[in-house]
């Protein structure tokens, strides 16, 4: 118990989630099944049928610490938290230290407390108290009064878990769907080494490498080889047909089990044992791809209301197929791929699950037309793949690009800055930045680099020494510095007060040239905005 | 400047009338003031007699003529007080201030505290300046005086302030100096600059003799309270101040600076810093968590609940007047324990813990 104890108590102290991780894959790379079950069960938000009522709780401690009611009170009140009142408050350990483990301490201690009468469960309190020092009676506490209710989320917990049984991440996932019973059995169930069967897990994905305008005629100099399609402004998905149902995992490998059913409900067409890659955008009312702020309305959401599905529609735009008949597909050429592809999505007449057309450009000066275009659209570029490529894992240059839009610019104007993170902690970093709306300026992005050290130095110093008003971290600066801020796209925000949301701003350079008089209004980002 | 308060003041004849009257320790606007004695203790304002009970700024303020404070002690008021009229007292040595007998018991708080007892007419008073029982390798422990009314001060007087050992608490240090070690971090450890740096370094001394020979880096405003330690005699690990030295990279080092430090350009001299807090304010979870550094040590020179209590009792005072803090909770506790107790409104507490 001690250890689990000391876990808890160090993921509480730290924000970071790597660090968060590394706690949790040491914890379990060594704790026994049993109490790793445990572990896993509250981590999860697993709580204990309550075992006290909240006035049992005051009386053990009125006893306990022979301290009045009122100062109780008070402490409670200067604490904020009921497990960490009692923690404080209750006698110390007497140094007779618990010992046990975190699945006798649960099974032997604390589920027995439910059958015996009030003076014993009061008894056996005061016992557990002082049987344990600081970190365990807090471990204890919040076991007692409810749950850990710790930031550790379930996407954090499989890759923890994952890393430390050298699981597959989807298999974790997979195993942890539903109701965990905490026992060793439960536990070894999840370390068990992955399925050989591994038709309904994701395959690593192929990710294309960004190609500059200048490399462009050299890299396509014999265009007819590429395969040239949108870049649609989405979530990358990996949808996965087995013979059970339907899974999709987004690029983070993390499974979106039941937040877009339609695409699921589509592909159930597909027969078993296909993969397809593609991207998953949100529809706009004519059934085309509809800005990616439409979608993000969708990904917040693990169960979509009805209301919701008929507003935003979703579709999953397919590009590749990685297995087919069962068969592993990815060492076959791209031209083989789609035409496969093709063959099975077309058939299949749905919006949900369409095929990503291939687009025709006679020479370079077609595909630059080609690119523009796609401002129009609101995609975000180009994709160039070589027809004859397989498909690779990760990042691997020389056969898949991406060819994004130039980012628009505006000039905005420094309104509020706040201390940076980790490396750059002790500099104001994080700048918002503003348009004029008439005589007044609206803030319409953040920003957090694009400035060289020397030049986050000085401007360190600007700032410090022209800061009009502090609310907390934030200082309001005198508006007086323009930056040319680029980003991706703008999209119509209602949850915006300048009513525009940007994509990726960052800050190209500071414009030292400009005044603030000079800035850009917010109406010409209005009119770049779909 | 004394002059301007001298009217607040009466004769010295007609106060010690005033005294068996009222109260031998009265609170005036100048602070603390004993009016058979005609001094006043640790006055926020300049007058004439000052008696310190330790080198804190808000305990030891300029401008008075002149300062009876511990000997222990002298070294820092030098420096806090630069020019000063000083006059050193054993601890235990007791002189004449007017009616009174005045003498400076050990506080435990930081180097050369005292606790002031005044005695006048067969009446006891003490006044304890800022104190904690649990061990300090850097100063004499607090001496449990006899008296009948006890100012105390309150600064963590709720329960739920109960120190760990610094047996503990410098394990956790030793533990996350390593794992900074061992993550190519600097351990950034943010503390009060007179006191608490010196004793976190004598205990790491005297606790971790796998460490003697690091030399662990200063902040500037550390470095003059460092050197008077040393030179009264105190053990420490070995130090240097991080501008003055030329230090190439700061990693694995221990770096022991002001809370104010924190997020100042100061720290870009620091390489990945790994920043801790040594506060009894970390006591809770919450606090530490919206302080948001990176970790929290409960390392405190102040009583905690039982030292308050416990130190109450031992003076076997019937009356407690409690100064700068948490009064409230103190004087309603004491008052329901059968000790008379009261709230004094002092100008004291400015330093952090």
């Amino acid at each position: 118990m001690k250890v689990f104890a000391e876990l808890y108590f160090a993921l509480g102290e730290t924000r970071a989630l790597g660090r968060k991780r590394e706690l949790l894959v040491d914890y379990f790379r060594v704790a026994a099944p049993a109490d790793a079950a445990y572990a896993v069960y509250f981590l999860r938000g697993g709580r204990l049928r309550q075992l006290y009522q909240r006035q049992e709780l005051l009386d053990a401690l009125l006893e306990a610490s022979a301290l009045p009611l009122w100062l109780i009170e008070d402490s409670y009140a200067e604490v904020g938290d009921l497990a960490e009142t009692l923690t404080l408050l209750a006698p110390e350990a007497d140094g007779a230290s618990g010992g046990q483990n975190l699945a006798q301490l649960v099974e032997h201690d604390l589920l027995p407390l439910k059958s015996m009468d009030a003076a014993a469960r009061r008894r056996a309190l005061i016992a557990l108290w002082r049987r344990h020092g600081r970190h365990e009676r807090l471990l204890l506490n919040k076991l007692i009064t409810g749950g850990l209710r710790i930031g550790v989320g379930d996407g954090l917990l499989h890759q923890a878990l994952a890393r430390a049984l050298e699981v597959p991440l989807s298999c974790i996932a997979e195993r942890l769907l539903g109701e965990f019973v905490p026992t060793a059995a439960a536990y070894l169930r999840l370390a068990a080494p992955a399925d050989a069967d591994t038709t309904h897990t994701p395959l690593p994905f192929y990710l294309a490498s960004a190609l500059a305008d200048a490399d462009v005629q050299a890299t396509l100099a014999a265009l007819g080889d590429w395969r040239i399609e949108w870049k649609l402004d989405g979530i990358r998905a990996q949808l996965i047909r087995h013979a059970g149902g339907v899974r999709l995992f987004s690029r983070g490998e993390e499974w979106l089990d039941g937040r877009f059913p339609e695409i699921e409900a589509a592909a159930l067409a597909l027969p078993p044992g296909s993969t397809l890659d593609g991207e998953i955008v949100a529809l706009d009312g004519r059934g085309s791809v509809a800005p990616f702020s439409a979608l993000q309305r969708r990904i917040g959401k693990r169960k979509p209301g009805a209301k919701l599905l008929a507003e935003i529609p979703v579709a999953l735009i397919a590009f590749d197929l990685l297995r087919g008949g069962e068969m592993d597909l990815r060492e076959q050429p791209l031209r083989e791929r789609v035409d496969a592809l093709r063959a099975l999505v077309e058939p299949l007449g749905t919006t949900s699950l369409r095929m990503m057309p291939g687009l025709h450009a006679a020479d370079h000066a077609e595909l630059a037309t080609r690119r523009e275009e796609a401002r129009a659209h609101g995609y975000e570029g180009l994709m160039l793949k070589l027809l004859a490529g397989p498909y690779r894992s990760g990042r691997v240059r020389g056969e898949w690009y991406k060819w994004k839009l130039a980012p628009r610019s505006v000039d905005a104007v420094l309104i509020y800055a706040g201390a940076g993170h980790g490396k750059r902690a002790s500099l104001h970093s994080d700048y918002t930045l503003a348009l004029w709306s008439g005589d007044k300026l609206v803030p319409v992005a953040k920003a957090y680099s694009g400035l060289s050290n020397a030049e986050l130095t000085i401007l360190d110093r600007w700032i410090r020494a022209h800061t009009l008003e502090r609310f907390g971290p934030v200082r309001v600066v005198e508006p007086l510095q323009v930056f040319e801020i680029a980003f991706e796209g703008v999209n119509l925000s209602k949850r915006h007060k300048s009513g525009v949301a940007v994509r990726f701003p960052r800050i190209l350079r500071w414009r030292s040239d400009k005044t603030a008089r000079d800035a850009d209004q917010l109406d010409t980002l209005l009119a770049m905005a779909r | 400047m004394a002059r301007v308060h001298v009217s607040f003041a009466r004769a010295p004849m007609q106060s010690r009338h005033a005294c068996r009257m009222s109260e031998l320790i009265e609170l005036r606007p100048e602070g603390l003031y004993c009016a058979a004695g005609d001094f006043y203790i640790d006055p926020w304002r300049p007058v004439a007699r000052a008696v310190i009970t330790h080198g804190h700024a808000d305990h030891a303020r300029a401008g008075s003529e002149r300062y009876h404070a511990a000997r222990a002690g002298i070294g820092l008021l030098e420096w806090r007080l630069p020019g000063a009229n000083l006059c050193p007292l054993d601890y235990g040595e007791s002189v004449r201030m007017g009616a009174c007998q005045v003498s400076l018991h050990p506080a435990g708080h930081v180097l050369g505290s005292a606790q002031v007892r005044v005695e006048c007419a067969g009446e006891v008073w003490v006044v304890s300046g800022d104190y904690k029982r649990a061990p300090d390798p850097t100063c004499a422990a607090f001496e449990p005086q006899r008296c009948d009314v006890f100012i105390t001060e309150a600064t963590f007087a709720m329960p739920i302030y109960r120190w760990p050992t610094m047996v503990e608490v410098i394990a956790e240090l030793d533990a996350f100096w390593t794992e900074c070690q061992a993550q190519g971090e600097t351990a950034v450890l943010l503390c009060y600059a007179l006191g608490k740096a010196q004793r976190v370094l004598a205990e790491l001394y005297a606790q971790c003799p796998h460490r003697r020979d690091e030399v662990v880096l200063l902040h500037g405003a550390m470095e003059t309270p460092v050197d008077i330690y040393r030179r009264a005699g105190i053990h420490m690990l070995k130090s240097e101040s991080l501008i003055g030295s030329g230090v190439e990279s700061t990693v694995g080092r221990l770096l022991i600076a002001p809370p104010s430090a924190a997020g100042s350009p100061f720290m870009r001299r620091v390489k990945n810093p790994k920043v801790a807090f040594a506060s009894g304010w970390m006591q809770v979870r919450g606090v530490r968590r919206r302080a948001s550094h990176d970790r929290g040590f409960v390392i405190s020179d102040h009583a905690d609940w039982p030292a308050l209590i416990g130190s109450i009792r031992d003076s076997g005072a019937t009356r407690v007047l409690a100064t700068h803090g948490r009064t409230q909770a103190l004087v309603r506790y004491l008052n329901e324990q059968g000790i008379r107790a009261s709230a004094l409104a002092t100008e004291l507490g400015g330093e952090d813990t």
